[in-house]
Order: structure tokens, then C-alpha cells, then sequence
């Protein structure tokens, strides 16, 4: 049986975020775009909300929901501000998630319980100046050393970097086993050694906070290894299956965002002594847009009900991150255009959904790479 | 200290109206609802009081099966338990005394301190219901109320009066509060809220738990017509000297067409 319809606790989920992002954020959106504001002052509220930890269980402080609810409000907080719901995606998918998936009970309680109660923020750190795509080719090192490793080397592009009070960053422990040679250590902000710099001045997303991180002989205890040495790439790439779930939810949003701007504009202006809206031409771009926007959301809630029945998700995460992420490009560039002359405008939504959406065919695997990895899973068989 | 909140399911603000073909009242299909937003005041203020001064919030509604979703959301917010009037004969009740007898009938053996409602709700807006509860239960009453101070055995009350003024009233409890808007700032329901209203007692009660009959909710008073507010012109020459005039217009100007 399918049913295409949230559940009631779903469906108030959805409403009660849309109430606060509507409240809480939408009246600060352009001034926080334009000044490349985080709004780190709206951590309690989102820790209040429960938003901070939504997939994990209630003993680790988290609201204990699954990936349905909170693909549900990743997409309510991007449909209003793409860049909050990137830094609460990273926070909770990658950061949060990846203690999750690997740590200790012991780091569990340490680490991932004050993450998920919203006490302070997380970050992740895979990509590095020259590894992007290719994640394996990191120069990050960590070096044996007495009850710990020494970590050096630099991470670029991370999310919520300047503000995390817990960081996730791989480093190659064993370079002569490749993949099985990446580990993943928690590092807390404040460690010696470990700093942070050089804050993106970005296209789009920019109350999001993207900077680099930089070892410089940081020592991190064994105790903040996650799982076993080798193990980190593995993770990482489990972490992914769910964090590009969470990104195609942010793609939705974002392109929900701009449909919705895109018809009310619409049926607002006027040329030719009818609203634009009468239009074949404005139509059919409306109709596309809803179509694919529909298309979009139920190829990620396909992935996110896979994911809650524990299956494994590789093929169904890439095609919902890699389809909701070009509609989302898509729809924002016909809501600029639907806007004619204001969309180019900062005083309409429109350039910001355009920009903004951009990301989402690059952050966590761009377009190609998602077409790499589907390509591996429908060839394997 | 015992709160009850009642609480109506209205029209969404940002809805878009049609009259129904009957002209008695709006198109209610495809109408989104919400709770009516000084109701929503009044169910953040039992809940402050609760917190500060401990013991229980129950929210009551009448209305049919989609008023769960607004019953459901005061129990996400903090409620402990809810009340649904859910009978098609209370649909009978129209108008603010058969609304007012159900929700009097199926409070009477709660043995609340305090009810609270919204001043008046945002589609009917009869400003009357709390008043008719209070009555009928032998409560005390306060409307227009925009600050709550709780005591043994009363209650003390800032009033809304006219033109920003106030008054401070004490009442002796059990009483009836209706609510102004704004008085407060509303929470948010939260994950776990939502998640753990569902294990809440939701109670169904139906007219003949009350013993009470189509008859007895008849209403009193009934809507004749209901249209979109006609645009007229109308010209008025003021005579006299200019102070007269002059006099005459700001006097126009305040009481007619309230523009100050
Ligand atoms: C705002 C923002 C936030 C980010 N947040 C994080 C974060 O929190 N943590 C983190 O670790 N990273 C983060 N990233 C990094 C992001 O994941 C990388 O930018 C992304 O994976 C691409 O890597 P790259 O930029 O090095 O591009 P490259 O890998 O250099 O790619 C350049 C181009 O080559 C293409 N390409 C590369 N390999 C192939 C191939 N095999 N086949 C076909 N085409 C290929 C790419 O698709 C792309 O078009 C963030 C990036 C941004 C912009």
C-alpha cells in the first residue's frame, strides 16, 4: 500500500515550523543575506523546537523522529530561508550524525546528547582545498602518538565552522590502505592547535556560515577517535546516504519557495491589461515548476521511508538529492524570470532562491558525482 | 489551580472567502482552519499561570471532526488534556447561548477555578459565550482581560476599558476570563509536544452524555444574510460659520468615520 499523504503528527510538524520560520525568520531573511548573518541568537529556539536533534532517540536528547518528519522540516525552514536549513541539515545530518553512526556510547553521551539539546552547534569537515569531489585524496593526517593522534592539514568550505562548539573532521591515519586508512576524531572548539579561518564570502546561502578549519600539530585524544582507526570513510559515506536526503528536502524547500513567490507575483502583476498569470507561457512554467516539485518531494520522501525501514539508500538518496536539487535550480531561475525586471531586484525573493539553490547541485556531491554514484548502483546488478 | 480554555477552530486568516450559495454564511469548502487567535491568547496565559502556580490545563472545544487538529495543537503546546463536543447536534448550536449551555453543561462537574476564553472569536465574533458560561455555571466573570494575577480564593484582573484605559478588578473564584489578544507571547508546539500530545486523554463527549437535545441548542438568534460589504456614496454638505463647521467635521471625522 502507499499513501501519499503526511500523518497528522506529520502534518502539525509541518504547520508548526512553517509557523516559526514565517515568525522567526522570514522578516530578517535580506538583512541577514546581505550582511552574511548567522543567526546563532536563534539556537535556544531552535533547541526549544526540538530541531537540533530530530533523528536521534530521546536518551541521546534528541526528538526521536524519523527521516519522513524531518525531511518535512528541513524543507519547511528552506521554503523561507535556504541558509538556516543548510546549517541545521549540517548540524544535524553530518555532525550530529556521524557521532550517531560511529561513536561510543561514552561519546554518544559526551558529545552527540549536548548537540541534539541544541546547546551548541555542529560542523563536519570532509572536503579540503584540493579534495572535493574526490574525498579520498585528502592530505589531512593524523599521526600516531602516545593516547592519541597528531592532526595536521586544513579543511575548507564547512558549514557552521566559526560557531560549532563540536567539530567531525577526517584525517588519513593509515596512507597505505586508501580509503580503509581515513578516520573520523571529534574535536572541540578551543583544542590546541585546531583553529579557524578565512570566513566565504559566498553567492548564495550567506546567512550560513561556510570557513576553514586548520590543524596545526592538534593533538586528539583516542578517546575522540570515532569507532576504529580506518573506519572514518565508511562513516562518512553512510552519513552521506542521509545527508543527501536532507539536502534534496533543503532543495524542495528552496524550490517550493520560489513557486510560491513566482505565483503570487503572478497573479499581481499586470501587462497587457490582464495579470501575467493568464499567460500560456507564465502558466506552463507553473505547471512545469509544480509538477517537478512534486516529482522532487516524493523521490525524497521515497529515500527518507526507505531510510526509516533501515534499508540501504545509496541509489534512492542520490536521486532525490541529484533531481530535487536541478528542480530547485530550475524553479528559482523561472520565479526570477516570471518577475521579469524585479526578479533581478533585491527587493523580491527571486535572486535569493536563485542563488541560494545553486548550492544544492554542489554541497554534499555535486550533479556529476550523484550521476557517478547512481550509475554505480544500476550497473552493479 | 484548574484551568479550563475554550478553545473554536475559525476560517484561516489569510483564507480566501466566498459567501455560500445559501447567502447564510461563508463557503466552507476548501477553507483551511485555525484556532481563532485570542482563543490561542487565552490558552498561552493558562499555561503561564500553570507553570507559574502548577495544577492543569483542559482545553474544551465544540466542532466537528477538523477541530481535532486545533484540539491536538493546544495539547502539543502544554495542555493535559483536552474535551471535544463532537455530535452533528451540536451543530445545532449556532449562536452564542446554545454554544455557551453545551460547554456550561459538559464543565459544570470539572470544578474549574478558572475558564478562560478568547474576548471574542475571529468569525462570529459574538463576544458573548464566556459571559453565557459563567452565568449559567454561577461564576464570576471579567472580560477584556490583559493581565492575570492569581490569589487565594480571587483574582486580579487589568481590564481593557475604551481609548487606552485600564482597570484593575479583583474577582472571587471560580471566575470566567475572556481574553484580549496580544496579551502575551505565543509558544511554538515543539517536537516532543506534538509527539506526546497523542498519549493525552482526547474525551468525546456527545449531546446525550449531557443530556441535552436538538431543542435545547435551538438558537435564539440566526444569521439573515451574509454578503461582502457593499461600497456606497453618500455626500453631506455641513453648513454654519467655519467654527461650527470645523467642529461639526472633526466630530464627523472621530465618531462616523473613525479615522481618529
Ligand atoms: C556553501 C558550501 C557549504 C559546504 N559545506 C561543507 C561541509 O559542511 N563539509 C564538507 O566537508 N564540505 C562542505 N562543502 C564542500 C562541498 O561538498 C564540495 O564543494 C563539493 O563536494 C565539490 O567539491 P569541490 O568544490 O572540490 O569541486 P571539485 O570536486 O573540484 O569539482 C569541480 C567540478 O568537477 C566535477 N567533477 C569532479 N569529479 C568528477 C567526476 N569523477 N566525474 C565528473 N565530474 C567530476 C564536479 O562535478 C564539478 O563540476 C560545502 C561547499 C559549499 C559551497
Amino acid at each position: 500500500m502507499m499513501d501519499f499523504e503526511l500523518n497528522e503528527d506529520q502534518q502539525q510538524i509541518k504547520r508548526t515550523i512553517r509557523e516559526f520560520a514565517e515568525a522567526e525568520i522570514k522578516p530578517h531573511v535580506t538583512e541577514w543575506d546581505e550582511s552574511q548573518h548567522f543567526p546563532i541568537e536563534l539556537l535556544p529556539q531552535f533547541a526549544e523546537l526540538g530541531i537540533m536533534g530530530v533523528l536521534f532517540p530521546e536518551q541521546y536528547g534528541g526528538a526521536g523522529l524519523g527521516y519522513i518528519e524531518y525531511s518535512t522540516i528541513i524543507e519547511e525552514l528552506a521554503r523561507v530561508d535556504p541558509s538556516v536549513a543548510l546549517s541545521i541539515a549540517a548540524h544535524n545530518s553530518l555532525c550530529a550524525g556521524h557521532i550517531f553512526v560511529g561513536g561510543s556510547e561514552e561519546q554518544k553521551q559526551k558529545y552527540l546528547v549536548p548537540l541534539a539539546r541544541g546547546e551548541h552547534l555542529g560542523a563536519w569537515g570532509l572536503t579540503e582545498p584540493s579534495s572535493g569531489s574526490d574525498a579520498s585524496s585528502m592530505r589531512t593526517t593524523g599521526a600516531r602518538s602516545d593516547g592519541g593522534w597528531v592532526i595536521n592539514g586544513s579543511k575548507n568550505f564547512i558549514t557552521n565552522a566559526s560557531f560549532a562548539g563540536t567539530t567531525v573532521s577526517l584525517a588519513i591515519t593509515d596512507r597505505t590502505a586508501g580509503t580503509h586508512g581515513i578516520s573520523a576524531f571529534i574535536i572541540e572548539r578551543g583544542t590546541k592547535g585546531f583553529s579557524i579561518s578565512k570566513k566565504e564570502n559566498k553567492l548564495g546561502m550567506r546567512a550560513s556560515d561556510t570557513a576553514s578549519l586548520s590543524f596545526d600539530d592538534c593533538f586528539i585524544s583516542d578517546a575522540n577517535l570515532i569507532g576504529e582507526a580506518g573506519q572514518g570513510f565508511i562513516q562518512a559515506m553512510k552519513v552521506l546516504d542521509g545527508g543527501r536526503i536532507s539536502i534534496a528536502a533543503l532543495a524542495v524547500g528552496t524550490a517550493q519557495g520560489a513557486y510560491e513567490a513566482a505565483i503570487k507575483y503572478a497573479k499581481e502583476r499586470h501587462q497587457f491589461g490582464r495579470p501575467i498569470a493568464e499567460f500560456q507561457a507564465i502558466q506552463f512554467k507553473l505547471a512545469d515548476m509544480a509538477t517537478q516539485i512534486d516529482a522532487a518531494r516524493l523521490l525524497t520522501l521515497r529515500a527518507a521511508t526507505l531510510k526509516n525501514q533501515g534499508k540501504n539508500t545509496t541509489r534512492e538518496s542520490s536521486m532525490a538529492k541529484l533531481y530535487a536539487s536541478e528542480v530547485a535550480v530550475r524553479a528559482a531561475e523561472e520565479c526570477v524570470q516570471i518577475h521579469g525586471g524585479y526578479g533581478y531586484i533585491k527587493d523580491y525573493p527571486a535572486e535569493k532562491f536563485w542563488r541560494d539553490s545553486k548550492l544544492c547541485t554542489i554541497g554534499e556531491g555535486t550533479s556529476e558525482v550523484q550521476r557517478v554514484v547512481i550509475a554505480r548502483q544500476i550497473l552493479r546488478s | 489551580m484548574k484551568i479550563c480554555v475554550c478553545l473554536k477552530q475559525v476560517p484561516k486568516k489569510d483564507s480566501i472567502l466566498r459567501i455560500a450559495q445559501d447567502q447564510k454564511w461563508i463557503d466552507e469548502r476548501d477553507i483551511s482552519y485555525e484556532m481563532s487567535e485570542a482563543d490561542a491568547y487565552a490558552l498561552e496565559e493558562a499555561l503561564r499561570q500553570k507553570e507559574a502556580h502548577g495544577g492543569e490545563v483542559i482545553v474544551i472545544s465544540m466542532g466537528p471532526e477538523r477541530t481535532r487538529q486545533s484540539i491536538k495543537e493546544a495539547l502539543a503546546k502544554g495542555a493535559d488534556r483536552a474535551i471535544h463536543l463532537d455530535d452533528p447536534i451540536f451543530e445545532q448550536a449556532t449562536d452564542a447561548a446554545g454554544i455557551g449551555r453545551a460547554i456550561a453543561a459538559a464543565l459544570k462537574d470539572e470544578g474549574c477555578d478558572l475558564i478562560m476564553t478568547g474576548l471574542q472569536s475571529d468569525d462570529h465574533g459574538f463576544g458573548q459565550v464566556g459571559l453565557i458560561i459563567a452565568e449559567r455555571l454561577g461564576m464570576s466573570s471579567a472580560t477584556i482581560v490583559m493581565e492575570v494575577q492569581i490569589e487565594t480564593g480571587s483574582v486580579r484582573v487589568k481590564r481593557e476599558l475604551e481609548s487606552g484605559w485600564f482597570q484593575w478588578v479583583r474577582v472571587p473564584t471560580p471566575a470566567v476570563l475572556t481574553i484580549q489578544s496580544g496579551i502575551n507571547q505565543l509558544r511554538y508546539a515543539t517536537l516532543k509536544g506534538i509527539m506526546s500530545a497523542k498519549k493525552k486523554e482526547l474525551r468525546e463527549v456527545k449531546a446525550a452524555d449531557l443530556n441535552l437535545t436538538a431543542d435545547d441548542l435551538k438558537p435564539l438568534q440566526s444569521i439573515e444574510r451574509a454578503y461582502v460589504p457593499e461600497k456606497s456614496k453618500q455626500t453631506e454638505f455641513i453648513e454654519g460659520k467655519p467654527a461650527e463647521i470645523a467642529a461639526r467635521l472633526v466630530e464627523k471625522l472621530r465618531f462616523d468615520a473613525r479615522v481618529f
